[in-house]
This record gives C-alpha cells, sequence and structure tokens, in this order.
C-alpha cells in the first residue's frame, strides 16, 4: 500500500487543522507538535493546566490534547471548566492512566475520546481526526456513499454498484463505522471500542479477521477496492480514485 | 526504660493495683462493720445491766431508804470488776461509791452519757471512760450508775490491728502477685516483641511463640502467626512475580536494544533501517500489552476496580465475545460455538469481558488437538468434535459459571495451579506468542467478584471456568430488561 502519510496530506491541504496541546512533559510535548506539523496541522503547546485554560478558551481550536496530571490544574478540572462555560471544541484526554475506570471518569468529566499512555502516533492521529470531523458533523446521514457503495443506515441495506449486499449484524455495523469516516484511518482500537464497545486490548488480531470477512463481501469481485489496510495505523475505506 | 519502669507499666501491673484498692476497701469495710456492730453490742449489754442495776437499787431505796440504798452500793462498788456507782445528795455532795472524779456536770443532767472519771482506789492519774446513767431518786438524791467502757476501746485496738496486719498483708500479697503476673506476661510479650523486631529486620519466617494454655495471649500469637503466614506467601508471591517480570519484560528489552544496535553496526539501506525499526516498534507494543495486562491485574487483585460493577446477564457477555471471537477460531481451522443460558451477575462487565476474552483465546491458541498424542484410531472418531471451542454460560446453584471448554492437550492436573501464576507459560506452549498473563488476569478477575478460576479435565481438554456468585433475586428483573429490548445481532 501506498497509504502512508498520503491520507494525512489530503487533509492538511483542505482544512488547515488547528490543534492545542496541554502536556507538561516538554519532550514529549515538543515530539508531539513537531509530529504534528509534519503531517500540516497548527499545534500550540501549553505547558500547564492555567495556561492551557487560558490559550483553549481564547483561540479557536478543533481539538484540544489534553494530559490528565497537569501542574497547577490537572486535566479533568481543565475540561470541566471549559464545558461549563460553554467551549465545546473536542477534547482528546491522554493519560498514564489506562484502566477502564480511569477511561470512564475522564469520559465523565466532559472527554470526548482517551488515549492511554504509551500511545502510537498513528492512533492520535486517526482518533484526532475523527473527533475533528464529528465538530463539522455531517456524519449523521441516513445514507453514506464511498464510490458505488451505499449504506442505507435506516433499512439496514448495503448496496455496491447495483448489487445488494447480506451483512451479518455486526459487520453491518462495522461497515458503517468506517464509512462514517470515510477517508480517515481508522485504527483496530477504535474499531473495538466504537463497534464492540470493548476496551481490553486483545492479544490476536481478532479485528483483522472481522476486516477480512467484511472486506471479501464488498471488494471481492469488484474491480475497485474501497477498504484499504493502512500499514501501522488500521483501516480505511475511501474511493482510490476520487 | 528500666525493667522495672516496663515493669509497673504493664497492664497486668496497673490492674493488680486497681484490684488492690479494691480489696483494701472491701477489708476495711470488714473491719468497720464488724468494729460498728460490736460496740453496738456492747453499748446494748451496758444499758441492759445498768438500766436493771438502776430499777433494782431506785427499789433498794423506795424500801429500805438512804441508808439501805447507801449500804447497798458500798457493798455492790467493793466487789472485784464493779461498775460504777455514785449517790450525791441534793445538794450535790457525794454520800457513797466508787466514783472518785467525773467530768463536771454529768450529776447535772439525768439520762444516758459518756463521760472521763477516776475511781476512788485508783491511785494514777489517767482517766478511763465509761458509760453512765444518771437517775433522780425521789427527795432530790442522785444516783449514777455506769459500766468502764475500756472493754470496748480494747476491742477497736485490736481491730485497728487487725485493719493493719490485713492491709499489710493485702498490699504485700497484691504486690508480688502483681509483679509475679506482670513479669509473666511482660516475659511473653517480650518474646513476641523480639519476634516481632526480627521480622521487621526482614526475617519473614520468624513465628510468635505459642503457649499451651491457649489463653487470650496465645489466641492473638496464634492470629499473628496467620496473618505472618499470608504475609510470607505475599511476599514471596511478589519476589516471584518480580523475578518474573524482571526476566520476561528484560528479555524482549534486551532484544529490542540488540536489535537498534545491530541496525547501527551493519545496516546499510533504508529498506534494512525501516524494517529494523518496524520490529523495534512490535516489540515495544509488545511491552506496553504485558505491562497493561500486569497493572490490570494489580488493580484487579487490589480490588480497585470493584467500583464499576453493574448488573447483566453473563449470557450476553458469552454471546458478545463468541461473535468477537467466532471468525478468528474458524479461521484457525476451529469452530467457535456458545451456549448462554439466562444468568445474572453484579460484576465489571469489561473485566468479565476480558477474563471470557483471554479464555477464549487461550483455548484458540492452545486448544488444538494434538493428533501424535491421540491413541490410534481415536482421532477418526470425532474428529469435527474434537476442533471445537464452547463457550457456555450458565447458573448453578449460588454460583454463575462462565466456561470455555477445548479439545486440546489440557492440563495436567499437576500444572493446573502453577498455570494460573504470572508469566507461567506451560513448557508446551513456549513456543506461542502470548505474555502468559492471560491466566492470571482471569483469575484476578475472578477473585475480584468474590470467585474463582477452576480448570478442569474435559477428557479429553480443557474447561477453563469462570465461577462467579450469581446475583440474587435479580434473574426476573435481568428477563423483564430483556424481554422489553429488541433482540440484538443473532
Amino acid at each position: 500500500m501506498v497509504m502512508e502519510g498520503s491520507h494525512v496530506t489530503a487533509i492538511a491541504t483542505d482544512t488547515q487543522m488547528r490543534l492545542l496541546i496541554i502536556e507538561d512533559d516538554r519532550e514529549s510535548a515538543d515530539y508531539l507538535v513537531k509530529a504534528f506539523r509534519e503531517v500540516g496541522y497548527v499545534a500550540d503547546l501549553a505547558g500547564d493546566g492555567e495556561e492551557g485554560l487560558a490559550l483553549a478558551e481564547g483561540g479557536d481550536y478543533d481539538v484540544l490534547v489534553v494530559d490528565r496530571m497537569l501542574p497547577k490544574r490537572d486535566g479533568l478540572s481543565l475540561i470541566g471548566a471549559l464545558r461549563e462555560k460553554g467551549n465545546r471544541t473536542p477534547v482528546l484526554i491522554l493519560s498514564a492512566l489506562g484502566q477502564v475506570d480511569d477511561r470512564i471518569k475522564g469520559l465523565r468529566a466532559g472527554g470526548d475520546d482517551y488515549l492511554p499512555k504509551p500511545y502510537s502516533f498513528a492512533e492520535l492521529l486517526a482518533r484526532i481526526e475523527v473527533l475533528s470531523r464529528r465538530r463539522g458533523g455531517p456524519a449523521e446521514d441516513t445514507t453514506y456513499r464511498v464510490g458505488d457503495l451505499e449504506l442505507d443506515r435506516l433499512s439496514h441495506r448495503v448496496m455496491r454498484g447495483k448489487e445488494e449486499l447480506t451483512l451479518q449484524p455486526r459487520e453491518f455495523r462495522l461497515l458503517e463505522y468506517l464509512m462514517k469516516h470515510a477517508g480517515q484511518v481508522v485504527t483496530r482500537t477504535m474499531l473495538l471500542e466504537n463497534v464492540w464497545d470493548y476496551h481490553f486490548d486483545p492479544q490476536t488480531n481478532v479485528i483483522d479477521v472481522h476486516i477480512s470477512r467484511l472486506r471479501s463481501k464488498i471488494d471481492k469481485g469488484f474491480e475497485r477496492p474501497l477498504l484499504h489496510t493502512i500499514r501501522g495505523a488500521g483501516y480505511m475505506i475511501r474511493d482510490g480514485i476520487r | 526504660m528500666t525493667a522495672f519502669g516496663k515493669l509497673i507499666r504493664t497492664t497486668a501491673f496497673r490492674l493488680t493495683l486497681v484490684y488492690l484498692f479494691l480489696f483494701a476497701l472491701f477489708a476495711a469495710f470488714l473491719l468497720v462493720f464488724f468494729a460498728w456492730n460490736t460496740r453496738h453490742l456492747i453499748t446494748e449489754q451496758i444499758t441492759t445491766t445498768v438500766n436493771a442495776e438502776t430499777g433494782e437499787i431506785s427499789d433498794i431505796f423506795g424500801r429500805r431508804g438512804l441508808r439501805g440504798l447507801v449500804l447497798t452500793i458500798e457493798n455492790r462498788a467493793l466487789r472485784p470488776g464493779a461498775n460504777l456507782y455514785l449517790v450525791t445528795t441534793p445538794a450535790g455532795q457525794a454520800i457513797a461509791g466508787n466514783v472518785g472524779s467525773l467530768a463536771p456536770g454529768v450529776m447535772a443532767t439525768t439520762g444516758w452519757s459518756e463521760t472521763a472519771y477516776r475511781r476512788l482506789d485508783e491511785q494514777d492519774s489517767s482517766n478511763h471512760f465509761a458509760l453512765v446513767r444518771v437517775t433522780e431518786l425521789p427527795s432530790g438524791f442522785r444516783l449514777l450508775i455506769g459500766r468502764d467502757l475500756e472493754e470496748r476501746r480494747r476491742l477497736f485496738g485490736i481491730v485497728a490491728k487487725a485493719a493493719q496486719f490485713s492491709l499489710l498483708v493485702v498490699v504485700v500479697l497484691g504486690l508480688g502477685g502483681g509483679i509475679f503476673v506482670a513479669r509473666r506476661v511482660l516475659r511473653r510479650i517480650d518474646a513476641m516483641t523480639g519476634t516481632t523486631q526480627r521480622i521487621m529486620a526482614g526475617d519473614l519466617s520468624g513465628r510468635l511463640p505459642v503457649g499451651r494454655s491457649g489463653d487470650e495471649l496465645d489466641r492473638l500469637a496464634g492470629n499473628l502467626n496467620a496473618m505472618l503466614e499470608r504475609i510470607e506467601a505475599l511476599m514471596n508471591g511478589l519476589k516471584e512475580v518480580s523475578d518474573n517480570i524482571a526476566h520476561d519484560l528484560k528479555t524482549p528489552l534486551t532484544r529490542l536494544r540488540n536489535r537498534a544496535e545491530e541496525a547501527l553496526a551493519k545496516s546499510r539501506t533504508e529498506a534494512e533501517y525501516r524494517s529494523a525499526l518496524e520490529r523495534t516498534i512490535e516489540e515495544s507494543d509488545g511491552l506496553i500489552r504485558t505491562f497493561n495486562a500486569l497493572l490490570m491485574i494489580a488493580r484487579a487483585e487490589s480490588g480497585q476496580a470493584r467500583g464499576n460493577m453493574d448488573d447483566f446477564d453473563a449470557a450476553d457477555v458469552a454471546r458478545g465475545i463468541h461473535e468477537l471471537y467466532e471468525p478468528l477460531a474458524e479461521d484457525d481451522g476451529m469452530t467457535l460455538r456458545v451456549r448462554a443460558e439466562t444468568a445474572p451477575i453484579r460484576a465489571n462487565r469489561e473485566l468479565i469481558s476480558q477474563a471470557l476474552a483471554n479464555l477464549v483465546e487461550n483455548a484458540i491458541k492452545y486448544g488444538k488437538p494434538i493428533v501424535a498424542t491421540l491413541p490410534a484410531g481415536a482421532g477418526i472418531t470425532a474428529d469435527a468434535d474434537r476442533k471445537e471451542i464452547l463457550i457456555e454460560a450458565k447458573r448453578v446453584g449460588d454460583r454463575v459459571l462462565l466456561s470455555v471448554t477445548d479439545r486440546g492437550p489440557g492440563i495436567p492436573v499437576a500444572d493446573r495451579k502453577h498455570a494460573v501464576e504470572r508469566f507461567v507459560r506451560l513448557e508446551a506452549s513456549r513456543t506461542q506468542p502470548g505474555s502468559g498473563l492471560g491466566l492470571s488476569l482471569a483469575s484476578a478477575v475472578a477473585t475480584l467478584h468474590g470467585g474463582d478460576l477452576r480448570l478442569d479435565d474435559a477428557h479429553p481438554g480443557l474447561i477453563a471456568t469462570l465461577a462467579i456468585p450469581a446475583l440474587s433475586g435479580g434473574s426476573d428483573r435481568l428477563a423483564a430488561q430483556t424481554q422489553d429490548m429488541p433482540q440484538k445481532a443473532a
């Protein structure tokens, strides 16, 4: 696959994504800023909770990346303060506390997504893209279309060209999620969380097997594959030519 | 602290002091009671005698006049151990009797009084005390009859002596006993303290001395020993775990480092660098997974996850996990089936799902039938059956059983307990990928919910069962819930 990085450039050119990273560890913050700039994002940096809150209130950011444990004001209270003032900017929480109850706490405090440390940059990037799209929000259409693949969310019908495809309920939900985020990388963890609602880390390639089943139904026998594997990151559904 | 200081600070000694005080108080009360009663008795005796004699002598005076009175009194006064007698004229002059002097004013009032006096025939100047009754006779003469109180005084002397003596005895015996008991207790406590200090210094094998009397100290020592036993087991477990962690985390770390080093030293092309870096990431992902699993186990074991408990049907979890793993099993040439009955539990859904997922992953990884070990011919009989993995959820008594049955080689009885421990990967599975934490996590999750993980023989194969306390009285509620909801995924 030649996808590595190319999908990112595409997104970066049509909308310049503005991020605020609130992280007190200088080295990982610098790494993040550099990595985001490399993919064409604008990334600002705040070193503590107070500064982060001030910047988040002032600047028009697409996504906030907030470390949970911050000096002066911890991540959760920062999010709480923002939400109280009616600021709905999507927040992704980064935390060394990766357990289920910590995640629930983070989401309850007003976070939109939660990523335990250590994370891969690909995972972080994929989640940020999904979050920022959520803000623009045309994703609640009743019909999703990618190329000649069409998914009707109300009647649960899936068509590829003129052919109707028969999917199992779970395959339908998998495809629905992928198509909702068409053109974006979706990681295995995101699929497990959003399609199956599990938050653990399987030691096996369960998700890959489900994807390959889905792929055999939607792409097999068709000229142009739509469901792509993004190496080192996850999967993406999109019309190859567009 | 001096030995004596330590001794008098013991509870036993302080108790002794309290008892000592109480006993002394009791003895004093007893003596006072005795003395008072005796005094009362003596006084009564005296009054009776004096009254009788007063009556008698008044009678004599009535019949025989002053002369008869004086004669009788002189006569009686001379008897040994005689009472006190005194007759005075209306003018107050003594005319008969054996009393030399009296406290002033005694004769002026009739009736009973206590007075100091001196007998006529006595030479010494010491005063005695007497209880006397003064009566006025017809024609103004006064008659005093009384009795010496020496007897009563002597009695008080005896009582006072007895009091002193008994107090001394009580104090000496009490203190002695207290010290004896306190020293005995102190010796045992010192022995315990010594042992605990050795244990605190790091020697966890030390145990407190337990006597044979079965008293409270022995019971305490027994309980402390049981606690030490548990602590030692935990410490040993911890040590074993840290050894294992050191091994299982250091091995991949070493590999990681070696590869990076090798890539730096030898790689020429970009492709070589790239593949070295990719393997590095893979290796570190594996490390992160191991680390996460360890943290999860630690969390489950410390009971921290107890906050997120919901009521739900274990059958849903079984079906969910089946749905997730069914394609994977099929790709591996096995059949994953599910048989789930309504089985309500109160649990952390996420943890239960993960524990069951671990069991299923294990079954897929290690549950493949080994044809070579089967007796000849057995492989033919049920080849399809042999490749089956069954997930089951059911309620048995007060337990909900979530089990995974495979038809693989199973785990020998001797290895089962061992298999649950952290990082243990039985010889047969060493070559397979995995952290060796799957069963440990499942076991920790079961323990967190007040249940256990059971490993049994499936003849052939392994049944791994999470046995968790069922939610009592919850089945109706859950059943009602499931009826309301449209059935999801078949």
